[in-house]
């Protein structure tokens, strides 16, 4: 029996890391003395502090080990300018949402070390997405990072909706994995291949796809638009966000929908980069529809956490514009999307989770109605999130929506350009909504609480900061996403 | 002549019993009868060549997966009759997605036409099969070139164990547990006697 040599670890550095970091902190979790009085909140602080710092350390390990394209694990396992850039936005997705999360779920009584640990398996998962460069590795680390996810969508266990919310993700997150898998084998079927890299030479030089092929490819779409929940699979998402708590609606919104953005990218431009003709349409036909339901069904929502799920199918069906035009500059435009709307939202979350009343959090929009006069600081931020994301000139959201429509234009889509301004004037109702009610309404009776957590308050001058000044300085971003998004067609 | 006849005689009854478990009333029967359809696929697997996805069949679905199925089955108390009252409300909608589903995919088969260098393709992916047995044909693949796949999952396995315990585990204040060490332990629980040659206590 031949004894295979080890493979070069190297490249899953950070990944490696965050594994054994995550059993760690498990161990950790698992044998602290929780007799005491407020055992168990320390043992959750404990672990939320280390799992913040991994996270940071690995996010210093993505960047050491970026550099040239590297392929280990047999072909399995990719580490590219793409993934590291797609890996950082994702690390601080979760670091944002861990900060976030520890004081509001104290509060709620439903802190457990468990929390922290389900959300480094879930950042590892979607790590592994990000670098997944066969079927197989692909489905590995969504189902880790789904897995995850469902845990904590229903990790209230004691509140109906949050189990519900638990209980209708699993069970249709089952079906999407299911259809992803179906579509898999159909592809490895008619191809016999899984690898990417096989696939994209089998398509090179400018064959025909089988029938099947196509049937496959379009069941794979069918599934990876489930986990972005573009329409028209996205009847989960405001049920699910509404549902789970809303520190982990924070992270749903964040980092699943840029790891599942950026698998579709890898999926779709790598292996299937030689079919665009046959996918750009099924690709156009979903942003379409995302961005125009995201647009209307936002209006008439009174939960702001539902309205916060319409409001990122739309942000999905503007990024899947980007993917759309199948070219360098479109994925450029996504992955800067990306970056400013995963600080938008962390600020908007941190609002939302500072919004409580007599001791009980509230998600109503029209609890905010006079917040411009108890709480001025935070409407503030909130006003610029929310103008952020209607897509106002001088702030970021404006400047990443600048760079999808102008990919789109460039490649001669102008219809779908068109469409994309018309639904984000439409979407611009109900974001300036929320600052009409802040501003312009009156008070209800009793105020928010004011000493708003000193956590949220860093986390919201971070966010607010870097949306403000985005527009003055958007070139790292913009280069970094340049360098990322050439990494992917150069070869 | 007789491999046909062993595979229709697992083919049909493994259809046979499939069918069973949709329509028959009683849904202890129809755990059963899904494991009588387990071992009929496991049987279909060995005509196959596939010896070890049939032992793994057995294992793991009829030993953990149907005998689960069981105790749901048993100790939640699933009202069948309930369960069925829309069904002929829904049969023809599902009837028709069903039939346009049936029909693209035989539209598909119709179309069947491989990618050139599919036989290569698969023929490099694993050992010869003649030269080695399943099992050891698939973990000399599953421990070197996907052993990456083997940690994925098993770190899928514990995240599964994680929510588990997360979301179902509770300390119930006020359960009296038992002790057996205290219970020893007690002064007046052991007694010790001399007991006297050939009379007994």
């Amino acid at each position: 029996m031949p004894i295979t040599e080890v493979p070069n670890l190297a490249p899953a550095l950070p990944e490696i890391f965050l594994g054994l970091a995550a059993m760690s902190l498990l161990m950790l979790g698992v044998f602290q003395n929780t007799t005491g009085p407020d055992g168990v909140m320390k043992a959750s602080r404990l672990t939320s502090g280390l799992g913040i710092v991994m996270l940071v350390l690995a996010m210093v390990l993505v960047v050491t080990v970026s550099g040239d394209r590297l392929l280990t694990f047999d072909g399995l396992f990719v580490s590219d300018p793409f993934a590291s850039f797609v890996k950082v936005l994702i690390l601080i997705a979760s670091t944002f949402s861990l900060i976030l999360a520890e004081d509001w779920m104290e509060k709620q009584g439903c802190h457990r070390f468990e929390y922290v640990i389900v959300i480094l398996f879930a950042t590892l998962g979607m790590m592994m997405m990000v670098s997944a460069n066969n079927m197989l590795s692909l489905y590995m680390g969504l189902e880790l990072q789904s897995l995850s996810l469902y845990i904590l969508a229903a990790f209230q266990r004691d509140d109906m909706r949050s189990t519900e919310a638990g209980v209708k993700y699993f069970v249709l997150g089952a079906l999407a994995s299911g259809m992803l898998l179906y579509g898999m084998s159909l592809v490895y079927g008619f191809s016999g291949t899984t690898d990417f890299d096989a696939l994209a030479a089998l398509f090179a030089g400018g064959t025909e796809p089988a029938a099947g092929l196509i049937i496959g490819l379009v069941f794979i779409i069918a599934g990876l638009t489930f986990k972005v929940s573009g329409v028209p699979f996205h009847m989960w998402t405001p049920d699910v966000y509404e549902g789970a708590p809303t520190p982990v609606t924070a992270f749903f919104s964040v980092a699943p929908k840029v790891a599942a953005l950026a698998l579709f990218i890898r999926v779709m431009n790598g292996p299937f980069g030689d079919l665009a003709s046959q996918w750009q349409q099924i690709i156009i036909a979903i942003s379409v529809a995302s961005m125009l339901l995201g647009g209307f069904a936002a209006i008439a929502q009174t939960n702001i956490k539902r309205m916060m799920a319409y409001s990122s199918i739309g942000h999905v069906g503007y990024a899947l514009i980007g993917l759309a035009v199948a070219n360098e500059t479109g994925v450029r435009a996504i992955l800067v999307y990306l970056t400013i709307y995963v600080f938008m939202n962390i600020g908007t979350f941190a609002c939302i989770m500072a919004m409580r009343r007599s001791d009980r959090a509230v998600e109503n929009i029209g609890d905010l109605a006079g917040l411009a006069k108890t709480h001025p600081a935070m409407a503030a931020a909130m006003a610029v999130f929310m103008f952020s994301m209607a897509g106002i000139p001088p702030l970021a959201g404006f400047i990443g929506k600048l760079y999808i429509f102008l990919a789109a234009v460039e490649a001669g889509f102008m219809m779908l350009a068109i469409i994309g301004v018309l639904a984000s004037v439409v979407s611009a109702y109900y974001y300036l909504r929320i600052i009409k009610i802040m501003y312009f309404d009156k008070p209800v009776t009793t105020p928010l609480e004011t000493p708003i957590p000193k956590r949220i308050v860093g986390v919201l001058v971070i966010t607010s900061i870097f949306v403000l000044a985005f527009v003055v300085f958007p070139n790292p971003v913009i280069n970094a996403a340049g360098v990322a998004a050439s990494a992917l067609f150069s070869g | 002549m007789i491999e046909a006849l062993v595979f229709y005689m697992f083919a049909l009854t493994a259809i046979a019993s499939g069918v069973m478990v949709v329509v028959s009333r009683n849904p202890v029967h129809s755990v059963l009868f899904l494991i009588v359809a387990f071992f009929n696929a496991a049987g279909l697997f060995v005509l196959l060549g596939a010896e070890f996805l049939a032992m793994i069949l057995v294992v793991v679905y009829v030993g953990a997966v149907a005998v689960l199925f069981l105790f749901v089955v048993m100790m939640l108390d699933v009202n069948q009759v309930e369960l069925r009252q829309g069904f002929l409300q829904y049969l023809p909608i599902g009837g028709v997605i069903g039939g346009i589903l049936t029909f693209e995919l035989l539209f598909i088969v119709g179309a069947w036409q491989f990618q050139p260098d599919v036989s290569a393709a698969i023929a490099a992916a694993a050992p010869p099969p003649d030269q080695v047995t399943n099992t050891q044909a698939l973990g000399s693949l599953i421990y070197t070139r996907f052993a990456y796949l083997f940690q994925a999952a098993g770190a899928i396995l514990l995240v599964a164990m994680i929510g588990a315990i997360a979301l179902t585990h509770r300390k119930r204040p006020g359960v009296k547990k038992q002790k057996i060490a205290d219970q020893i332990a007690r002064e007046d629980s052991i007694e010790l006697k001399k007991v006297e040659t050939g009379r007994g206590i």
